[in-house]
């Protein structure tokens, strides 16, 4: 601070501050300089921002391997532009990191069980990419307490983790059904749930998928604790990138596109080399075999074919992480394919 | 620029103290409540910690050895862990051991401690009469509440910061020198009189400075509150930044009030009081 001052004054001195002024504007937007994909490709590696442990979307598993929904989603995208799904260097964010993070180019890609809203969306400087997970807001009470809606917990105290939409959902329900709710509000999703078992709170809340992944991993005896039926709000979780990029997010947006459409003409993990031949036009053009579409998102031919190989497709990934063969045991519900009755729809890609 | 503070705020504070405060109020509503909460923790604290610590210096200065053993042993251990392990042990240990707030203790009639905290009847402004907490089927309703969240915040400020100045109310005693005052017996000064106008003036003046530095460290380190869930202003304005996206505007806002609450802080405590000044009775 005081060089800076004295060089200022010093009228010698000045091209050099002049210089070192004009050095660090080149170094500075440098990060930003040329396109994500080109960034991706020069450092070989995907950034993704993803959650501090919620089991089931992202959390480290033993040594450096993390798991789970949105996890799956990163390393679709590495596969598809990097062509290895391992290439991924993963930053766990809290709820209040993580827009920051985004923002200021230390990650590609947000991958971090985020709602999609409105203030969200045209306010921060963010696209949201694709739905990858329909939610809803919910509660956890003890079992003890007798309660059986969530209309019952007038005077309650909830615990809560900071910079989430769920404070505010939370505080639309306490004043729409005059509950007089109080929050207690922590930074960290870990604080939240801890003060909660420790019988600080009557109620936690947070995403109906959080609270399954709360109960049954984080809870020192799951059966004392149930799941309130209703949900206060309707979520719809997806990655999100950086404004200002309109080609990265058609790379990111198709890939989260792709592994749904693979759902949709059964094209599995395990079985989609043997059907790299099929002669269906759409399963051709997916697999790179017909049009190239590829070429379009500055990608080449086989792109889809190695984000359905990293993880599978859209129900593959669910299922594994969250799903039936989970520790989660969650029901598909409203992310079963729109054929099945879902929400789950992707444009045809074409 | 700043036209976002006059937006609903959106969201519920837990504990808002003196405010009346609910979530359609203006955004810098919420700030002021964060502000309240953040000062209401802080005075006692400071209050707490300057009487605490004073009295452990002096206690080290003592010639009963037992004492000065003792506050040895309390500032030493005290001062040599981190705050965040202290205010943690402090928050986990009050929300552990209290019983559940569907079977709170009733202490007196009227007042009942449990893991929602100390509640006391307290005047309600909006209704004009006394407000009697009373259980309820999840918690104790009603009256004013000293949160687990403020209590633990508030003992650990206190204890930690009183070590610190216990060390320095001790030197500041010790840095006057004996000759001065055996000079002031020799000519004739009473006790109280070598106390009051030799010995404390000085002492202060040696103390004032690091004793300032304390205060305002207490202030600040009171944002610590976020990682227990006290909605001080540094978790409002976290709250506030994530739900507007005005990361910028609300740091700096936070900043600002801070930095005047330490302007004024000190502006205050560094004018000398009467006393220190050699004018005492």
């Amino acid at each position: 601070m005081r060089n800076s001052a004295t060089c200022v004054k010093s009228s010698p001195n000045r091209p050099r501050l002049v210089a070192a002024a004009l050095l660090l504007a080149s170094v500075l937007p440098a990060a930003q300089a040329g396109t994500v994909l080109d960034g991706v490709k020069q450092r070989g590696q995907l950034r993704c921002g993803v959650s501090t442990g919620v089991v089931g979307f992202s959390a480290p598993e033993t040594g450096q391997r993390w798991k789970g929904l949105d996890v799956d989603i990163c390393r679709a995208v590495a596969a598809a532009v990097l062509g290895d799904p391992d290439k991924v260097s993963y930053t766990p964010l809290n709820a209040q990191q993580r827009f920051a993070a985004l923002q200021s180019g230390q990650i590609d890609l947000l991958s971090r069980n985020t709602s999609w809203t409105l203030t969200r969306d045209a306010s921060l400087g963010f696209h949201f990419v694709a739905v990858t997970y329909y939610d809803g807001q919910g509660f956890l009470v003890p079992r003890k307490l007798k309660v059986t809606s969530a209309r019952q917990l007038k005077g309650a105290q909830v615990c809560v983790q900071a910079g989430t939409t769920t404070e505010k959902n939370l505080a639309d329900f306490s004043r729409r059904h005059q509950l007089g709710i109080k929050p207690v509000v922590f930074d960290t999703f870990e604080a939240a749930f801890k003060a909660y078992f420790s019988g600080r709170c009557q109620a936690y809340t947070t995403d109906a998928s959080g609270l399954a992944s709360v109960r049954n991993k984080e809870a020192p005896r799951p059966d004392e604790h149930i799941v309130l039926p209703e949900l206060i709000s309707k979520e719809a979780l997806g990655p999100m990138v950086r404004r200002g990029d309109d080609d990265w997010l058609a790379i990111v947006r198709w890939t989260v596109f792709a592994l749904i459409e693979a759902e949709e003409l059964g094209l599995t993990q395990a079985g989609i080399e043997a059907r790299r031949q099929d002669p269906d036009p759409a399963i051709a053009r997916f697999t790179g075999q017909g049009e190239d579409m590829g070429k379009l998102l500055g990608l080449d031919r086989a792109w889809a074919v190695r984000a359905v190989k990293a993880g599978g497709h859209y129900g593959e990934i669910f299922e594994r992480n969250v799903g039936q063969q989970s520790p989660l045991k969650l029901q598909r519900g409203l992310n079963r394919l729109w054929s099945q009755g879902g929400l789950m729809f992707a444009p045809p890609i074409r | 620029m700043l036209e976002f503070l006059w937006q609903p705020a959106g969201f519920d504070i837990g504990e808002t103290g003196w405010w009346t405060y609910d979530s359609q109020q203006p955004l810098w509503q919420a700030f002021g409540v964060g502000l309240g909460n953040t000062l209401r923790v802080a005075v006692p604290a400071v209050a707490f910690a300057l009487v605490l610590g004073a009295s452990l210096g002096l206690a080290k200065l003592s010639p009963l050895p037992w004492w000065r053993r003792l506050a040895g042993a309390y500032i030493h251990s005290v001062r040599n862990v981190p705050l965040m392990v202290q205010l943690m042990l402090w928050y986990f240990a009050l929300v552990d051991l209290l019983p559940d707030p569907t079977a709170a203790w009733s202490v007196l009639p009227g007042v009942w401690l449990s893991k929602g905290g100390l509640q006391i009847p307290w005047w309600d402004a909006a209704s004009g009469q006394w407000s009697v907490p009373a259980q309820d089927t999840f918690n104790v309703q009603g009256g004013a509440a000293l949160t687990p969240e403020f209590l633990a915040l508030w003992l650990a400020l206190t204890v930690y910061t009183s070590a610190f100045v216990a060390e320095i109310v001790r030197a500041g005693v010790l840095s006057v020198p004996r000759s001065l005052l055996e000079a002031a017996e020799t000519l004739g000064a009473t006790p109280a009189q070598v106390r009051w106008r030799v010995l404390w003036p000085q002492a202060w003046q040696a103390s004032a400075p690091a004793l300032v530095n304390q205060v305002l460290n207490l202030i600040k380190n009171s944002s610590l509150a976020v990682a227990i869930g006290y909605p001080d202003l540094v978790s409002v304005g976290n709250t506030a930044l994530n739900q507007t996206g005005r990361v910028i505007e609300c740091i700096a806002i936070m900043m600002l009030v801070y930095l005047l609450m330490s302007l004024t802080v000190s502006a205050v405590l560094n004018r000398r009081p009467a006393w220190a000044r050699g004018a005492g009775p």
